[in-house]
């Protein structure tokens, strides 16, 4: 074995045999994409697929962090190990992020059925849902049997990764306008269950009465996120299955945890219900966004080395001074590397 | 790759209520491109330690204003050292007195910021102090 693929190895055995800072380092490779991480998820993925992975998402202040700690506090009771992988955008100018999720959550930490992990979106593209999937897996490996991902609800990266789970929650707050902001952002279109936070205050029930009559006219197929291609295999594998199931609408106080537990049994019920049909399509275009992710990376990865070189300079320098259009060039440097077949 | 951000937790041990200064320092080392955990107020030592081992961080940067430094501390990186940290550069922030930062580096506070010292100056010294993370 070389030697990434023992370090590997050693890194993967241990976390999966409790070692917490082991598996704290695995994380961190595979925030980094290093060549161990690739190693270890070899390793660690035929042992994985039991954890329920459940994405959390919302506007920024609805709640998610201290609903997160609500439902851990929750899944303790009953004995349940719980993970979470809390994201936070990055500045794409700095690259710094302040990763404040922690707060809310930090009062469970220490218990050793807990592992609280925060993660910066980091500028890659689509590179996001990738990350936190893998991340997920490796907890999965760990023996958490919920993880629970924590992103807010602006951002298409963001949203996708809480669309990549097996469950996912779209948090509102209760709405001071006329309007519910989940419209707006889209975010209705990847819930599997709707929660309306701060049920405390005044507006809770008007704004879960007016998702659930919203919800009731567009029935929303969650399979809209995958890619249309995945999507509509998936359709066509559910076709003869009921439409998808209209999310259900809870309201929750998530700081005194009121509709806490009825959470936890909505995400159980979801879980237990979606063994086939939608569950399938979602784990398919899961691994279809996991898959394909690698796939161009490595092209890429391929193509730059292959193409670097003046002669792929100088059509880069005939697009900048506009005497090729971009698309041509781009046939030009495919044309090179693939010695004339389209790879397409 | 190895342009990964460094990793600072910030951390606030003890028992005074309030975290303008530490929240200040987290959001100025956010904007000089780091990767910052916050954590809050009253944290022990238990919990700092714990959510620097889950963050995997390079850095845990304490800021204390409590007067219990002294004892906090150096429990700090105790606990530190025994999870197996003890490559984690420990700074401190604060009100702090001179006399105290000798034994304090003893028990492996790396660096020890006074009142005046800018966010630059923070982030200067935590770029050149981190080892370079490993591939
Ligand atoms: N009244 C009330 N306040 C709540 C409730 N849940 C959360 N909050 C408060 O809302 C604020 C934001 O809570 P967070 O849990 O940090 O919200 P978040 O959605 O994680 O925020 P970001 O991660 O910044 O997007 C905090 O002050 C919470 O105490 C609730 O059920 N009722
Ligand atoms: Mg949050």
């Amino acid at each position: 074995m070389s030697e990434v693929g023992i370090r590997a190895a050693e890194l993967a055995d241990a976390a999966v045999a409790g070692d917490r800072r082991a598996l704290a380092r695995l994380l961190t490779a595979v925030e980094n994409r290093t060549a161990i991480a690739e190693a270890a998820l070899r390793r660690l993925y035929p042992s994985t697929g039991r954890a329920h992975l459940v994405g959390i998402t919302g506007a920024p202040g609805a709640g998610k962090s201290t609903l997160v700690a609500a439902l851990i506090a929750e899944a303790r009771l009953v004995g349940r190990a719980v993970a979470v992988v809390a994201v936070d955008p990055s500045s794409p100018i700095t690259g710094g992020a302040l990763l404040g999720d922690r707060v809310r959550m930090q009062a469970y930490a220490s218990d050793d059925g807990v592992f609280i992990r925060s993660m910066a979106s980091r500028g890659h593209a689509g590179g996001l849902a990738a990350t936190s999937t893998s991340a997920a897996t490796v907890l999965d490996a760990a023996g958490f049997d919920l993880v629970l991902l924590e992103t807010v609800g602006t951002g298409q990266s963001e949203v996708e990764v809480a669309a990549t789970a097996d469950t996912t929650v779209v948090l509102e707050a209760p709405d001071m306008g006329d309007e519910v902001q989940a419209i707006k952002a889209g975010l209705l279109e990847v819930a599997d269950i709707v929660v309306v936070n701060k049920g405390d205050r005044p507006g809770a029930q008007r704004t879960a009465a007016q998702l659930r009559a919203m919800l009731t006219v567009t029935a929303s197929p969650r399979l809209a996120t995958a890619s249309p291609r995945v999507a509509s295999a998936a359709r066509d594998q559910a076709a003869d299955k009921p439409r998808p199931k209209r999310p259900e609408v809870l309201i929750t106080t998530a700081t005194t945890g009121e509709g806490v537990p009825a959470l936890l049994a909505a995400l159980d019920r979801h879980r237990a219900a979606g063994r086939d049909g939608l569950a399938a399509a979602a784990r398919l275009a899961r691994a279809e966004a996991q898959v394909w992710a690698i796939v161009s990376e490595r092209l890429r990865g391929r193509f730059h080395g292959a193409a670097a070189g003046p002669a792929t300079e100088s059509t880069l320098r005939a697009v900048a001074e506009h005497r090729l259009d971009p698309y041509t060039a781009a046939d030009r440097l495919l044309e090179s590397l693939t010695g004339g077949r389209s790879p397409a | 790759m190895s342009d990964r951000p460094i990793k600072i937790l910030i951390a606030k041990p003890g028992l005074d209520g309030h975290d303008r200064g530490a929240k200040v320092l987290a959001r100025g080392l956010r904007d000089e491109g780091f990767e910052v955990v916050y954590t809050g107020l009253r944290q022990t030592p238990e919990m700092i330690a714990t959510a620097a081992l889950q963050e995997d961080v390079d850095v845990v940067g304490l800021s204390i204003l409590s007067g219990a430094h002294m004892t906090l501390l150096p429990k700090v990186t105790r606990l530190l050292r025994e999870r197996g940290l003890d490559d984690v550069l420990v700074t401190a922030g604060g009100i702090i007195p001179d006399d105290d930062i000798p034994a304090l580096q003893e028990a492996g506070v790396a660096a020890v910021f006074g009142p005046g010292t800018t966010i630059a100056e923070v982030a200067a010294y935590i770029r050149s102090h981190v080892r370079p993370p490993e591939a």
